[in-house]
């Protein structure tokens, strides 16, 4: 196992008198992407600018490479970030931008010269050296910032929401390629994102984050297959979150039947909470032999790659996506096995997430939105904070 | 476009009060009293070589002053909290509301032997100091009645400069000395050429500020055309003849102030 690079030891940051991070530790490992994940206000954009410096925490350390640098100002770090907005310097061109931190560090021209050529290169802007940073476009400028960071040779990368601005095609380009540059130079990403799909397909590890706290730390399969409380489940991708009760181990009663389970260690007829992916669930003739389960259909909605399901048990509304088309009003059985049953302990956040009754394509848009447009107050009220 | 109609009514005021007064300044300059084409004027204006200089001099140290003295202020109004920056973006222009003349007079009043200052002095039993008609006074009163059309323009470029571009600038290793010289002095490059334009052209030509607190020493290019239009020299041929000489300058200034803008792209701020 490699030494952490970066170590954030009992930090705690507020914002009039508001926490912000509460007794937050997380270490990250040389080379590694680490994505910090979470909803608006959870404290990831916070954890990163602490780490770059712009942030000096109420208490707490952070360590680099085993030394201590909570009292370092920022330009005395080696790590350097990529901002949200890009940043770049509007009175320089692209050349100057990119050599912006070598010619602080006072190197050569010449050296200069080929590493804005190399940088370039890496980020597929050949030619692009004299351009004004005004004529490039978003993608452009996002590539520019990379580039800009990348000449000075940090050791970490700070990505602060750096994708959140670009349009869903370039975004998913851009999340490969920044993949891609990361295992080119071999440095350790540290990449802030709100999207769970962004954090699934781009890391290493994944801190998935909420209220100043770390709720999960792990590969993102783990964290996927193996969330460890209801708001783990239920932010990343679709989850029916069920209550159930671990009559003892590997046995667990959920919707009123008894199944074989994966999980013990619980304790005997210990309350839990119980996940059950949507692509999990197979659909079977109602009351058949197979279905332990039956509900009535009361939407389905075309997706694409599949269909969304919604069901309805005893006034429980289950998701479930299948390829197979169904017909609102139907009578259809839920076949589990115990794969598809992940149990979890009990959580502050038991009870006030997993069911779908008040689910709508709309209503997600709307907090997606809403989510984007706290995004920005909460930027706002940081900045007044300095 | 249907829109350039819009502008009409301001062509037409154009074309009346500034394209055609021009016009004629430009033909006094290079007439006689009859008329009649001659260079005499533009010659004799040679003459006064000194004024012009002193002119200049003064005009160029009132607008430093003023450079010097708005900077850290814009600077901090811009880092101030939006309520703050109302109220001090207001008491920056206040004093503009007030008569120009009336200003002035305030520091007649105030600089004179026997004005507030020297009272002041002499109560706490310090000798007296003479502050009036000395071209310090000029300077100061330069300084005192242009400042705002320094302040203003400077805070305006000054509030527009992001944030993140510093942090990216202190992220890249940039202390705060370098942030200051590599970041906010070029990018508020704009402000800080309209903030002298704005400044520097009022006080090389000014005759009121001179006349009132400068005595009869210290004259400048501005009581020399008054001089000539207005007081006892009248010679409204030499007097547009210093005026298109003085325009020129002030031309030939401004050109080269705005060589330092060239890296700004489309940036621009007020220009002449």
């Amino acid at each position: 196992m490699k030494e952490p690079i970066i170590s954030l030891s009992n930090i705690s940051v507020s914002f009039d008198g508001e926490p912000v991070l509460k007794n937050f530790n997380l270490s990250i490992r040389d080379g590694e992407f680490v994505t910090l994940l979470g909803p608006s206000g959870c404290g990831k954009t916070t954890a990163l600018r602490t780490i770059a410096g712009f942030i000096k925490p109420d208490s707490g350390d952070v360590y680099f490479a085993g030394k201590k640098i909570t009292n370092l100002p920022p330009h005395k770090r080696n790590v350097n970030t990529i901002f949200q907005k890009y940043a770049l310097f509007p009175h320089l061109n692209v050349y100057d931008n990119i050599a912006f931190g070598m010619r602080l560090k006072k190197k050569s021209e010449d050296e200069i010269k080929k590493t804005v050529t190399e940088m370039l290169h890496m980020v597929n802007l050949n030619g692009m050296a004299h351009r004004g940073v005004g004529q490039l476009s978003g993608g452009q400028q996002q590539r520019i910032a990379i580039a800009r960071a990348l000449a000075n040779d940090p050791k970490v990368l700070l990505l602060d929401e750096p994708l959140s601005a670009l349009d869903l095609k370039l975004r998913k380009d851009m999340q490969s390629e920044l993949k891609k540059i990361q295992q080119a130079v071999g440095i350790t990403f540290v990449f802030v994102t709100h999207d769970q799909e962004e954090a699934l397909s781009m890391s290493d590890t994944v801190v998935v984050m909420d209220k100043g706290d770390i709720q999960q730390i792990g590969t993102p399969i783990d964290i996927y297959n193996e969330p460890k409380n209801a708001f783990v489940a239920d932010f990343i991708g679709e989850s029916n979150i069920l209550d159930g009760l671990m009559v003892d181990d590997y046995l667990v009663e959920v919707a009123g039947q008894r199944f074989k389970s994966l999980d013990h260690g619980f304790g005997k007829m210990a309350p839990v909470d119980i996940v059950i992916r949507p692509e999990d669930i197979d659909i079977v003739k109602a009351s058949s032999p197979g279905a332990h389960i039956n509900g009535v259909v009361t939407s389905v909605t075309f997706k694409g790659v599949h269909y969304e399901v919604i069901v309805d048990v005893d006034g429980f509304k289950w998701m479930i996506q299948t390829t197979d088309v169904q017909h609102v009003g139907d009578n259809i059985g839920l076949a589990l096995t115990p794969d598809d049953i992940h149990v979890m302990a009990k959580s502050v956040y038991s009870g006030t997430m997993g069911d779908y009754s008040t689910f709508s394509d709309e209503m997600e848009e709307d907090i997606i939105l809403s989510e984007e447009a706290d995004e920005g107050a909460e930027e706002t009220e940081e900045k007044d904070e300095e | 476009m249907k829109n350039k109609w819009l502008a009409a009514p301001y062509t037409v005021w154009m074309i009346i009060f500034i394209i055609l007064p021009l016009i004629l300044v430009g033909f006094f300059a290079f007439t006689d009293k009859n008329g009649a084409f001659t260079l005499d004027n533009i010659m004799k204006v040679g003459q006064y070589s000194n004024v012009f200089l002193r002119s200049i001099w003064l005009g160029l140290l009132a607008t430093i002053i003023c450079l010097v003295l708005a900077y850290p202020l814009a600077y901090m109004i811009s880092k101030a909290s939006f309520k703050t920056q109302t109220v001090m973006t207001m008491l920056v222009m206040m004093p503009m509301w007030m008569n120009f003349l009336l200003r002035t007079y305030a520091w007649m009043s105030l600089l004179e032997d026997n004005g507030l200052i020297n009272n002041f002095l002499v109560s706490i039993g310090l000798p007296r100091v003479h502050m009036i008609n000395t071209s310090g006074a000029v300077v100061l009163g330069m300084v005192y009645n242009y400042i705002p059309y320094m302040i203003l323009p400077l805070y305006s470029v000054l509030t527009k400069i992001n944030g993140s571009v510093i942090e990216a600038a202190q992220d890249l290793g940039a202390n705060n000395v370098k942030v200051f010289m590599k970041v906010i002095i070029p990018m508020s490059m704009p402000g800080i050429i309209s903030g002298i334009t704005m400044v520097f052209v009022p006080a090389v030509s000014t005759f009121i500020i001179s006349k009132m607190l400068g005595g009869g020493g210290n004259l400048l290019i501005g009581d020399l055309i008054d001089m000539q239009f207005l007081g006892s020299a009248y010679n409204p041929n030499l007097g547009s003849a210093i005026s298109l000489v003085l325009m020129v300058i002030i031309l030939i200034c401004m050109g080269i102030m705005n060589q330092f803008d060239d890296d700004e792209e489309g940036s621009g701020g007020v220009m002449i």
